[in-house]
This record gives structure tokens, C-alpha cells and sequence, in this order.
């Protein structure tokens, strides 16, 4: 299907609202990379503020609970000098029975400049952006299983920033991939940026069907898929998100995908290990790869607030 | 409005030097601004032989145009290497017109620290102050209407040429 218009762009072809990676070009994708290029600078100062977004108000618009992703939107409003209002609706409103667009009308009846929105079902912020004046942006922190742009943009960050240079790589992108708007994320981000060779394993169950539509390989074994890859991301198990039974039990998924020391010895000696977070520790993911070497988990954190900062600065400019 | 030739940036380079000498203290602070300024700051800081290095400031995220303009693509670090609490300081510019790049620079070197003086070197005065600031050190001043920028060739020779605002 040919869209005629991208709810994301302006008439100008710029950034106004982030909703999704999917349908966004590499060069935005870059843009936003070498802006926040330029924060880190700035969060390694003193005074670790500047002042391009005062007086601006930033709503955390979180309608399921979050903390890294929620303080890390805040870190970077407060380091941008904006006024940050932090909601956990699940626990207000929605209980009352208002609806997701009367909230949203009434938050900018409050003079709200950007919305930050995390919602569990797919598609919610697409609706907000949909639903508010010209003026207000809207950044996607994560809808359902469809899209979490922010966290496929901070591993892009932090591939380039130890690979340099995206089209030479092989990445394998490992475990719940049906349930993840992460990988989701990770697939159109690395595909866009040229990576030529992209790898999803997990189990059957776990991987959507038609998967390799989205032009990547699958494996269902660790030891083919592993092989010689120059980046390893991990998924959380969303246990959250499974009703009816994907897995035997959390044993026998670490047992076959979870990442090892042995198994990540099948990889290339300098790959890198990714994992958006929370993890569970002996599921996914061995305690000795978590905090091994090889692993960038907590570097992906400190860019994380990087990218966003660069993301509502852009998205404000525009 | 008349445009006569340019004025050779490195004779003014020399004349700005012979004006900064004896009025600029070993332990002073230069801050070059990006990019003019910092090529500026690095000619007056060898040739004023001064016993701290140099710092570069680039003010994008301080400037106030920032709404009508939106942030450029690629921000320099700005470089602080010494402590700025206390130390009189001279900021560098190749152009000085309205004024609002040295207020973004004041700006910006609070969040280092409190200056004990900030005094303001520019190679060249265009006029068309929109702020209250004045240069304590000038190159030359040239005629207003004419937009001017400092580049640099690949020997690190200077000049001048005429830019569209």
C-alpha cells in the first residue's frame, strides 16, 4: 500500500510527532543519532541542563507502568530545561471511566507542548496525535507489541557508537520476538540503516508468523544463529504479555535461547551484547554475559537519555 | 548600499594581537566560538603566550532562535579546559553584529562556572546591535549591511568573505 501522507511528517517532510520507526527515512533516523551525538557532551558537563526547551510542558503520559523509560523521559525533559508533569493513568482516570481523548483533551486545555505516551494497547498514540492540535507533538514510549522507537533508536545509538559503521554487520536479535515492539523497532531501524544481515532466533511459538517478510533470516537455533554475528540483542520474556502457554517453563527457554558464555563464544570475539531491560537474570540471559565484558546494557541507558533529549529537541525545533 | 573590498583577515589578526597585548594577563582564559572564534582563539593564544590552554564554546543550545530555526544537525562539544570559576576571560568571535551569539555564549559559560570579568575580541564589528554588548578588543569595523564570515584554507591561512545571512 502507497501512503499518501506519514501521520509523523509535517508538510515540510520534518519530524512532528515520533509514533513508530516503521515508514520513517534513514536520514531522520540519522538525524536524530548525530543530535544526540551532541547531548552526550552536555550530560558529561557540570551542569549537565541547557536551556532549549524552557518554559516548555512536557506531560509522561504513562497508561501502563514503566520506570526506566519513564525516568529517562524525564532525566532528558529536565535536562532540556522543560517542565515535566509525570501521570500514571491507570491509577487515576481511567479507573474513573474517562476516556483516553478526554484525558488528552484535558491535559491540553492545560497548555501541554508534548506528550510522552505509553500505552498497552498498539496504536494508542497514533490515535492521541490523531486527536491533538497542531501545536502539540506526540513521542511513542511504547505501544503494546507494535512499536517502542525510542529503544530501537538508543541501540542504534549504541551499535554505531562500538560498530561504527552499520553496513557491514551481522546482528541476531534473540528470543520473544512476537510479543516485542522492541524487536519490532530493532528490525525496521537496522534494515533502514543498511544493515545487510539481520537474524531473528527464538522458538516457533515466540516468532510471529511471516516474519521473514520483514527481510530478516530465522533460525530456531542458537548455535547457527549466533554464528559469527557482530551484535547480539536480547528480548525480556514478556510473561506479561502471554496468555495461554508459549513455553514449557522459564528452565527450558534459558536452557535453549538463553544467552550463556558459551553460547555468545559462537559469535564474533568482539560482538556486543544488548538487552532493552528489565532483564530476568538465568531466562534469558546468564548473569556472567549481563555483566561480562562484552555486554553494553548499561551504556545503552546513559544513551537512552541522549536520544530522547534529541528526539524532543528536534521534534520542538520543528 | 556600497561594498567596498573586504579587509585582509590577516592583517587584522595582527592588529587585534598588538591591541591585546599587555592588557591580556598569562592566566587568562580564552573561549573561542565556534568555528570562527575557536580558529581566532587558537592564532591570539599562541601569539599572547598564555600559560592556559584555550577552550571552545559552540552556544547551539543556548541560542534564542532556536524556535524559528530548530537545532543544527551536528553540535561540537564545547571544550572548557580549565576551571572558569573565578577567571577573567575573553570570549573570541570572528564577526561581531546583533549579539545574541555572546549572550548565548554568556549563557552557556554560567553553567561552568562564576567568571571573575568576561571581556569580548572580535575580528571584525558589522554593527546592527539588537543587545547591550560591546567588544573590548576589535579588529576593524566595517561598513553595516555587508554579512561577512571568517574561513580558513588549508595552510590555516585566514580571510574574510561575504555570506548570505
Amino acid at each position: 500500500m502507497f501512503l499518501t501522507s506519514n501521520p509523523q511528517l509535517n508538510k515540510n517532510g520534518e519530524l512532528h510527532h515520533l509514533l513508530s520507526i516503521e515508514g520513517l527515512p534513514g536520514e531522520i533516523l540519522l538525524q536524530i543519532l548525530d543530535t544526540a551525538e551532541s547531548f552526550v557532551g552536555v550530560t558529561q558537563r557540570e551542569v549537565k541542563k541547557v536551556p532549549l526547551l524552557r518554559g516548555k510542558a512536557i506531560f509522561n503520559l504513562f497508561f501502563e507502568p514503566s520506570t526506566r523509560t519513564r525516568t529517562t523521559f524525564e532525566i532528558a525533559a529536565k535536562r532540556l530545561s522543560a517542565d515535566v508533569i509525570n501521570l500514571a493513568i491507570n491509577v487515576s482516570s481511567q479507573s474513573k471511566g474517562e476516556s483516553v481523548l478526554d484525558t488528552v483533551a484535558n491535559l491540553a486545555a492545560m497548555q501541554a507542548d508534548m506528550f510522552i505516551v505509553r500505552h498497552s494497547q498498539s496504536g494508542a498514540p497514533h490515535l492521541i496525535a490523531r486527536h491533538v492540535g497542531e501545536d502539540i507533538h506526540v513521542v511513542n514510549a511504547g505501544d503494546g507489541r507494535h512499536s517502542h522507537p525510542t529503544q530501537g533508536l538508543l541501540d542504534m545509538f549504541t551499535i554505531r557508537h562500538y560498530k561504527h559503521d552499520f553496513h557491514q554487520l551481522k546482528v541476531a536479535i534473540v528470543g520473544d520476538i512476537l510479543h516485542s515492539r522492541v524487536a519490532r523497532s530493532q528490525i525496521h531501524a537496522l534494515t533502514t540503516l543498511g544493515v545487510p544481515e539481520v537474524r531473528v532466533i527464538g522458538p516457533k511459538t515466540l516468532l510471529p508468523t511471516n516474519v521473514d517478510n520483514m527481510g530478516v533470516h530465522v533460525y530456531h537455533d542458537m548455535a547457527k544463529g549466533l554464528k559469527d554475528v557482530d551484535v547480539v540483542m536480547m528480548l525480556r520474556l514478556q510473561n506479561e504479555r502471554m496468555q495461554g502457554s508459549f513455553l514449557p517453563s522459564p528452565q527450558e527457554f534459558f536452557k535453549f535461547y538463553g544467552l550463556t558464555a558459551e553460547k555468545l563464544a559462537l559469535a564474533k570475539p568482539d560482538a556486543i551484547v544488548l538487552h532493552p531491560g528489565p532483564m530476568n537474570r538465568g531466562v534469558e540471559i546468564d548473569s556472567t554475559v549481563a555483566d561480562g565484558n562484552q555486554s553494553v546494557i548499561l551504556p545503552q541507558v546513559t544513551f537512552g537519555i541522549a536520544i530522547r533529549m534529541a528526539v524532543m529537541s528536534i521534534l520542538a525545533g520543528n | 548600499m556600497t561594498t567596498g573590498p573586504l579587509p585582509d583577515a590577516e592583517q587584522l589578526v595582527a592588529a587585534l594581537i598588538e591591541k591585546m597585548r599587555g592588557n591580556v594577563a598569562p592566566d587568562t582564559g580564552l573561549i573561542g566560538i565556534v568555528t570562527g572564534g575557536a580558529w581566532l582563539a587558537e592564532r591570539l593564544h599562541t601569539a599572547l603566550k598564555l600559560e592556559v590552554p584555550f577552550g571552545t564554546l559552540d552556544v547551539s543550545f543556548y541560542r534564542d532562535d532556536f524556535q524559528h530555526k530548530g537545532l543544527k544537525r551536528k553540535v561540537a562539544p564545547s571544550d572548557i579546559p580549565f576551571e572558569v570559576e573565578g577567571r577573567d576571560l575573553i570570549l573570541v568571535d570572528d564577526v561581531l553584529y546583533t549579539g545574541r551569539t555572546i549572550r548565548a555564549a554568556m549563557n552557556e559559560l554560567f553553567d561552568y562556572g562564576r567568571p571573575a570579568s568576561i571581556r569580548l575580541a572580535s575580528l571584525v564589528d558589522r554593527g546592527g546591535r539588537e543587545l547591550p554588548i560591546a567588544a573590548q578588543f576589535v579588529g576593524a569595523t566595517i561598513e553595516a549591511g555587508q554579512s561577512v564570515e571568517l574561513k580558513r584554507d588549508a595552510q590555516g591561512r585566514l580571510s574574510l568573505a561575504l555570506s548570505i545571512d
